[in-house]
């Protein structure tokens, strides 16, 4: 990979002396052994391997550490009896809808847009537009139909399971319902501050939150 | 007996060694210039690909987040490749015929991975860990360049030792907001190297230059 260089003859004999050096010295930089340590790096590929891959899949029957999912209503969103869960199993804190909030920009915004309307950029671009998040429908929608769908994919869309696991999907689940609450709450029932942030333009709200 | 050398011999000689002294140094100079060269960096190189994937497109112009197909990039050292499964979430609808995602659709179908040349490629003696970088407020910009204006991928530093150590040494002018890490169109405020000594006691983030740091 590194390249030799091609010196031309002249000069004294300190120069082709110092030429010899440097050309050694390029020339043992053309190992790369040490670059290229014969292990596997993630991703990469085997000749060993019938599948010409590095990374194994899980043998059949075998459970990771941690990876039992004895917890059914956790990682499936239905109860053990088969019902959906009613409610996020986990105490919905600021945290957890911030995360939530950061999890949905990231994985769902794209189609569902970023205020849940199902006008996101990838449908702009031409794919089947997504049910609203604020139709009576899905307002109406245990939590655990959110998490259900996200883990198992629903009519176009595919699952998500392998993109984002279980505790982001209740996460993001959590924040559905405060994007849901947010179209539809009584302007009363906010307190004077936030009232006035409400009828501040946007620019004012968005240097306040920058402090 | 007539002398061997004529007087200007002397000339000859004098210019010989300063001629000797001008290739030693020319020569070091060269060596110099080639070993940061992208020639040996490959910085700015291209490589083929199996599609011409576009950052441009995705990034720049759907504005999908990069964590989006870059699942691990916040938990382990390598940021991961997605798989093809993660192209055809939107592929399954989007672009169904064009010839240039065959590759794509072959491999959802058999379950072939695709091969993909790795573009920011560190020697296997680095240890580089792309976790903890994006969890002290390093940007993927930083390192990466503006992906979002890169129509086909490319290595934007040169990657080599002194330009790692040029931000291990002062770590502090390339802090940002954590939750601003992905984002490509970061407008840094007005105030900014107050910030980022905020965030380096936040995030606690120390000058790391010891060997042990990269090379274990």
């Amino acid at each position: 990979m590194r390249p030799e260089t091609r010196l031309a003859a002249g000069g004294g004999r300190a120069a082709l002396l110092a030429a010899a050096l440097a050309a050694a010295a390029l020339a043992a930089g053309c190992r790369q052994d040490m670059h290229d340590a014969p292990r596997y790096k993630p991703l990469a590929e085997s000749a060993f391997f019938a599948d010409g891959a590095a990374a194994r899949p899980l043998p059949a029957g075998t459970v990771a550490r941690g990876q039992l999912r004895e917890d059914k209503l956790f990682h499936t969103g239905r109860t053990p009896e088969g019902s959906l869960a009613m409610e996020v199993p986990m105490p919905v804190t600021r945290a957890l809808l911030t995360r939530g909030r950061e999890r949905f920009d990231i994985f769902c915004a794209p189609c569902h847009g970023a205020l849940g309307d199902g006008r996101g950029m990838v449908v702009q671009r031409g794919y089947k537009q997504p049910a609203s998040f604020h139709d009576e429908r899905l307002r109406r929608a245990p939590a655990g139909y959110f998490f259900y769908n996200i883990t198992n994919g629903f009519g176009v869309m595919s699952s998500y399971a392998s993109q984002i696991p279980p505790e982001d999907r209740w996460a993001i689940t959590a924040y559905i319902r405060a994007l849901q609450l947010s179209q539809r709450v009584d302007a009363s029932r906010l307190t004077p501050a936030e009232r006035a942030r409400l009828d501040a333009p946007p620019a004012a709200n968005a240097a306040a939150a920058a402090h | 007996m007539a002398q061997i050398f004529p007087r200007s011999a002397n000339a000859l000689a004098r210019g010989s060694i300063f001629l000797g002294l001008f290739l030693v140094l020319a020569l070091g100079a060269a060596v110099f210039a080639l070993a940061r060269s992208g020639y040996v960096t490959r910085q700015g190189l291209i490589l083929e690909q199996p599609v011409p994937f576009s950052h441009d497109h995705h990034v720049g112009q759907i504005g999908i987040d990069c964590r989006y197909c870059h699942t691990a990039v916040e938990k382990t050292a390598a940021a991961g490749i997605p798989p093809t499964a993660t192209c055809m979430n939107c592929h399954n609808q989007l672009w169904t015929n064009a010839a240039i995602l065959e590759p794509v659709r072959a491999s959802f179908k058999d379950g072939t991975p695709l091969r993909w040349n790795k573009v920011n490629d560190l020697p296997d003696f680095v240890y580089f860990n792309h976790s903890i970088h994006v969890a002290k407020g390093v940007a993927c910009v930083t390192c990466h360049g503006q992906v979002d204006k890169m129509p086909l991928m490319y290595q934007a530093e040169s990657l080599q030792m002194n330009w790692c150590l040029d931000c291990h040494k002062d770590p502090v002018a390339n802090l940002r907001p954590r939750e601003e890490v992905t984002n490509v169109a970061w407008q840094p405020p007005a105030d900014l190297p107050a910030l980022q000594r905020d965030l380096a006691i936040r995030y606690n983030v120390k000058s790391k230059t010891s060997c042990s740091t990269c090379h274990r």
